[in-house]
């Protein structure tokens, strides 16, 4: 079982707590019907599978009952990061860095 | 004392003896011993039938990698386990055991043609045999294959006992209580550090246990181990014995199950049997030594033919000669040393063959000086005897070619092939693993968790290496931890047997290959042939060789097949080792039982049952419950004699007629509140909210932002910036999970809160034509009637005294009111409805009436007459979609492509030709005639019994439904086809007119 560390909670809890919530970073457009059929499909269901760090939302369910960002490694399932919704990604080398 | 006992030896109190039971017979045992040993003591090798060719067999370990010697074990009624490890099994006054896999007795076995009939049984024989032809499936095949599968017999009883888990929390886990395992606890063991240490066995010590003649720093192994557990305790070390580490997760994260009563002559009240301890460890130490592997010869699986460490464990911990005459064979020195030791307490070792043409000095003086016969640059080309070996035939090899053999008399033959590091664990953590050439083994390399290995599972032999090892694992432990080491730790051992040997794959031999029966796996009977074979037939990657053999995939793991299977496939494959690979080690360690991992969520406890706060009066009044979601709801109130069927017809007939009422607490309920509530509301339901006035309600519908259907309800507004949302049952959790989603992270500039109410209100349904008339006297605060509070209104109000957010809205078609009060008050409020509703010969329903009811009215429930992959427009509610509002979830999905093509499914009704009941699920054709396979356009969704249509009716998704209104689809049934009419949704009542109240005259 993971553990994972909610950055509004600010403690690092089980990942019992938490639930996945998909791709991070996928921002619902502003004015959806100006979307082209191609643009909203992309939007819909193209995501991404990477082998490596993958940035994607949890929800501390059992908890605080926020959304965060987080940035985890697919292979070694370590997480490298959390943070709020809404704030920028972090910077990929940095966090690399980091866990090196 | 039993005749294979040696007196003095062993840490077995034969002082107590202790009487038990294998195959009914009475043996007896003493205080400390397992099932193995005990039996061995009688000189009793034979303790079970090999899985596929009944093949008699014995046991080969003394420890939980045993293969062989798996037995039933009985404690009264309920209390029954097969596959436990006899070699693990404590003994204890009453214990009954049963061998497995024989028929009729374990001495003759029938089944034992499969062994004669072996040319058939060979790796992938499954996957031949069972070919061709089909007809033979299923009556010759499947019944053969069922019959023949599975180790052991399943208990049939419930289980009686309790399982408990904790959480466990600590510093450093140690994983073993072998020589290094027990160093890096004495230097880990600090003041304010929590420190663990478990071993799977009844006592701790490991190879200490099987080397009392090793002196650490002067003193005797046992002494030496007994006043270090004594230390480590008073040093507040948590030392857990019978505690198997079955696996290694996250973060060191390690499951520990521990077995409390197993060895226990009775049973103290109020304890678990096993309890799973969930360890999260800061820092890890794994130090599960080493497992010896079997030599792979034509008939290796004899009972009585063993490996030599076991052997020397049974003498020297157990106090158990093996054999009086035991020959060895070995490619390891350790072996040497099991046989020094058997031939000291007067066994007469008949040979030593070894199959190395050079070995120490020192052995070969060891065996002169014993008078063993030692045969150097042997292999070993057979075994004799039934039931229990008789005899080894070893031949010489003299440059790979194999002379002529001679036979050695023996009545046990110990065998070593060397020794594999234990790296179950440490491969659970994804470590990576290194191919030493010289040992001709992996050893571990790096590994992502806070994990050090240490002692034999590094390949590291003899116990000095292994506690100077086990330093180094402490002090890096405490190094990590941000300690220093206090003093220095140095061992100094003598009489130690640290050795060398060589790897074989299967031993050579002057014997044709193809009849070998040399095992490899013991425990699903795979031979050297088997995996040649596989790899002849095209097998190339290890994992492949694995499942078409199935090496390796019996109980056991693979704990002593997986190198000799590597060797031999890598030879077969003319590839080095590393190139092949290793097959992956998963948890559990050991074979666990289902109730450890399950604990406390058994039962009633499996999982949370939801109750409503008029449960108890259902329960009271002969409710039939179903679950729905995790909430156990009343299903239908049969009056007695009454089944289903009629009690449905009974309900559904006085609501229609009179007045029903029903318990709908389970109504997901979500408060939606604040300035930007109805932006809010505009943003994620289809339909406007902007002109709903307060004080009045409105059938909402969620999707999701690909246009499907998500969820509905009735939204009712309190107030400016107050909605009470109504969500299905089901869909209470996702929908608020998806609201929160979108308000938190897509709009977080909206001012708006959410708050789940659904265990807040108890509602209570009320529908039919006198459910106003009831209602009625009851309401303080407004007037029931159609100018002060039609259809679809909401007010504040008071109920039987009791405060009432009540709706006037109908899923049934009827007059209708749902009335909220503050949950407590539920049953109080059901009540006082009950006694007014006598008058009108009020019936409570469930839900099974609630569904007929909606479905006369074409009211949809959405997971049953949508799927997720239907729209508003395919239900024909285009209606409830707010075209002016820019923007809702799920708008531009809708326009998707294939959202707006032709011949999307459509929800409908059906009416059947012959009034039959058509079968939800079903699936339905245009034309009855075309072959087959045919072309599917839709199936059934809801079907039932209609008394107020007068025939059975059903809702039913066909392919352009909605343009076919009058023609006929057809529904192919197992025993004829039926025909159906395509009608509107709606059976009953299309105006509406039965939701008008009457004026009372």
């Amino acid at each position: 079982m993971l553990l994972i560390h909610c950055p509004y909670c600010k403690e690092t809890l089980p990942e019992s707590e938490f639930t996945y919530a998909g791709q991070a970073h996928i921002v619902r457009p502003e004015m959806p019907s100006e979307q082209t059929d191609a643009q909203w499909e992309e939007f819909l269901f193209l995501r991404a599978n990477p082998k490596g760090p993958h940035y994607e939302r949890w929800r501390h369910f059992h908890g605080c009952g926020r959304f965060f960002n987080a940035v985890r490694d697919t292979v070694s399932d370590k997480f490298l990061t959390t943070y709020p919704a809404n704030t920028p990604k972090p910077d990929l080398e940095s966090l690399i860095g980091d866990a090196e | 004392m039993s005749s294979y006992r040696v007196a003095g030896k062993g840490r077995v109190d034969t002082g107590k003896p202790v009487d038990f039971t294998f195959d009914g017979k009475t043996y007896q045992g003493g205080v400390g011993d397992t099932v193995a040993s005990a039996l061995l003591a009688h000189g009793e090798h034979l303790m079970g039938r090999s899985f596929k060719y009944h093949r008699p067999r014995g046991a080969v370990a003394a420890g939980s990698e045993e293969p062989n010697a798996l037995i039933g074990t009985r404690r009264g009624p309920g209390r029954f386990e097969p596959n436990t490890r006899a070699t693990m099994q404590e003994i204890w006054p009453g214990l009954e055991t049963q061998s497995q896999n024989k028929f009729p007795s374990l001495k003759f076995d029938v089944g034992a043609v499969n062994d004669a009939a072996y040319m058939m049984f060979s790796a992938g024989f499954y996957y031949k045999t069972f070919m061709w032809p089909r007809s033979f499936w299923d009556k010759v095949y499947e019944p053969f294959i069922r019959q023949a599968a599975g180790l052991g017999v399943s208990p049939t009883e419930e289980d009686p006992d309790h399982y408990a888990s904790r959480y466990l929390h600590c510093d450093v886990l140690i994983v073993g209580t072998g020589p290094a395992g027990l160093a890096a606890a004495k230097v880990a063991a600090q003041d304010g550090l929590k420190v663990v240490i478990v071993d799977e066995h009844s006592e701790a010590g490991g190879t200490l246990l099987s080397e009392p003649q090793a002196k650490i720093d002067g003193t005797p192994a046992w002494d030496w181990l007994s006043a270090t557990l004594a230390e480590l305790k008073a040093t507040g070390v948590k030392v857990m014995t019978r505690t198997t580490a079955i696996g290694y997760y996250h973060q060191n994260f390690v499951g520990l199950c521990e077995r409390v009563t197993d060895h226990l002559s009775a049973l103290p009240d109020d304890t678990p049997r096993e309890r799973m301890w969930r360890v999260r460890a800061k820092r890890v130490i794994l130090a599960q030594g080493a497992l010896e592997k079997p030599l792979v010869f034509h008939g290796n699986d004899r009972p009585g033919v063993m490996l030599a460490g076991s052997a020397q464990t049974y003498l020297n911990r157990f106090g158990v000669l093996v054999g009086k005459s035991p020959a060895v064979i070995t490619s390891h020195d350790s072996a040497w040393f099991a046989a020094f030791d058997l031939a000291d307490s007067g066994a007469k070792v008949q040979v030593i063959a070894d199959t190395r043409a050079e070995v120490d000095a020192d052995l070969i003086a060891g065996a002169k000086s014993r008078g063993i016969p030692v045969k150097l640059s042997h292999t070993v080309t057979a075994t004799s005897g039934r039931l229990r070996v008789k005899s080894v035939r070893l031949n010489p090899v003299d440059g790979g070619s194999v002379g002529a053999g001679s036979n050695v008399t023996c009545d046990a033959l110990l065998m070593s092939g060397g020794w594999t590091p234990s790296l179950h664990l440490f491969s659970h953590t994804k470590g990576s693993l290194t191919w030493d050439t010289d040992l001709t083994t992996f050893l571990p390399n790096e590994t992502p968790e806070d994990c050090i290995i240490a002692g034999a599972s590094r390949g590291l032999w003899g116990i000095e290496a292994a506690l100077k090892d086990g330093v180094t694992a402490g002090e890096q432990t405490l190094d990590a931890l941000d300690r220093a080491a206090s003093g220095t730790h140095s061992y100094a051992v003598e009489n130690d047997r640290a050795g060398t040997g060589v790897t074989h794959k299967e031993l050579l031999t002057d014997k044709s290959p193809g009849k070998a029966k040399a095992f490899v796996d013991y425990q699903n009977d795979v031979t050297a042939k088997d995996l040649r074979l596989a790899v002849r037939e095209g097998m190339r990657s290890i994992e492949h060789v694995k499942r078409y053999t199935t090496n390796g995939m019996a109980t056991d793991q693979g704990k002593m097949s997986n190198i000799n299977g590597l060797n031999i496939a890598a030879d077969a494959l003319g590839k080095p080792q590393p190139k092949v690979g290793l097959t992956t080690f998963r948890p559990p360690y050991t074979p666990t039982t289902f109730g450890a991992f399950a604990g406390y969520h058994r039962g009633e406890h499996f999982e949370v049952t939801r109750k409503t706060q008029i449960d108890g009066w259902a329960r009271e009044n002969g409710a039939v419950f179903e679950p729905v979601g995790q909430w156990s709801r009343a299903w239908y109130f049969p009056k007695p004699g009454e089944d289903m069927e009629t009690a449905v017809r009974r309900e559904c007939v006085t609501t229609r007629n009179s007045v029903g009422i029903f318990d709908a607490s389970t109504l997901g309920k979500i408060e939606v509140k604040g300035p930007d509530a109805v932006e809010f509301m505009n943003r994620m339901y289809t339909n406007p909210w902007t002109k709903l006035g307060i004080g009045r309600c409105r059938y909402g519908l969620l999707l999701g932002d690909d246009g499907f259907i998500r969820d509905d309800g009735v939204i009712g507004r309190f107030g400016q910036d107050l909605f009470h949302v109504t969500t299905t049952t089901g869909g209470a959790a996702r929908v608020l999970n998806m609201m929160e989603d979108y308000l938190q992270t897509e709009w977080p500039d909206l001012n708006v809160w959410l708050t789940s109410t659904t265990e807040n209100w108890s509602t209570i349904a009320l529908n039919g034509p006198n459910a106003a008339r009831l209602l009625a006297p009851l309401v303080e605060g407004i007037d029931i009637n159609d100018e002060d509070f039609q259809h679809m209104s909401c007010a504040e109000v008071t109920v039987a005294g009791m405060p009432a957010r009540l709706f006037r809205l109908s899923f049934t078609g009827e007059i209708g009111f749902e009335i909220n009060v503050p949950a407590p008050m539920g049953r109080q409020l059901w009540e006082a409805l009950w006694a007014a509703g006598q008058a009108y010969d009020i019936t409570a329903y469930g839900t099974e009436t609630m569904h007929v009811l909606r479905a006369e009215k074409g009211y949809i429930i959405v997971g049953q007459d949508t799927d997720g992959t239907v729209t508003p427009q395919d239900c024909g509610m285009g209606w409830a979609i707010g075209k002016a509002k820019p923007d809702f979830v799920g708008k531009r999905g809708l326009m998707r492509p294939d959202l707006v093509a032709k011949g999307r499914k459509h929800l409908v009704g059906l009416l059947t030709e012959d009034d039959s009941k058509l079968e939800e699920g079903a699936q339905i054709v245009f034309d009855p005639n075309q072959p087959k396979p045919m072309t599917m356009v839709g199936h059934v969704t809801s079907s039932y019994q209609s008394d107020a249509v007068g025939q059975p009716i059903a809702l039913a998704l066909v392919a352009g439904g909605h343009d076919k209104m009058g023609e006929t689809v057809y529904i192919p049934m197992p025993d004829r086809t039926i025909k159906a009419k395509i009608t509107s949704t709606v059976f009953l009542d299309p105006e509406n007119t039965r939701l008008k109240i009457a004026k009372e005259s």
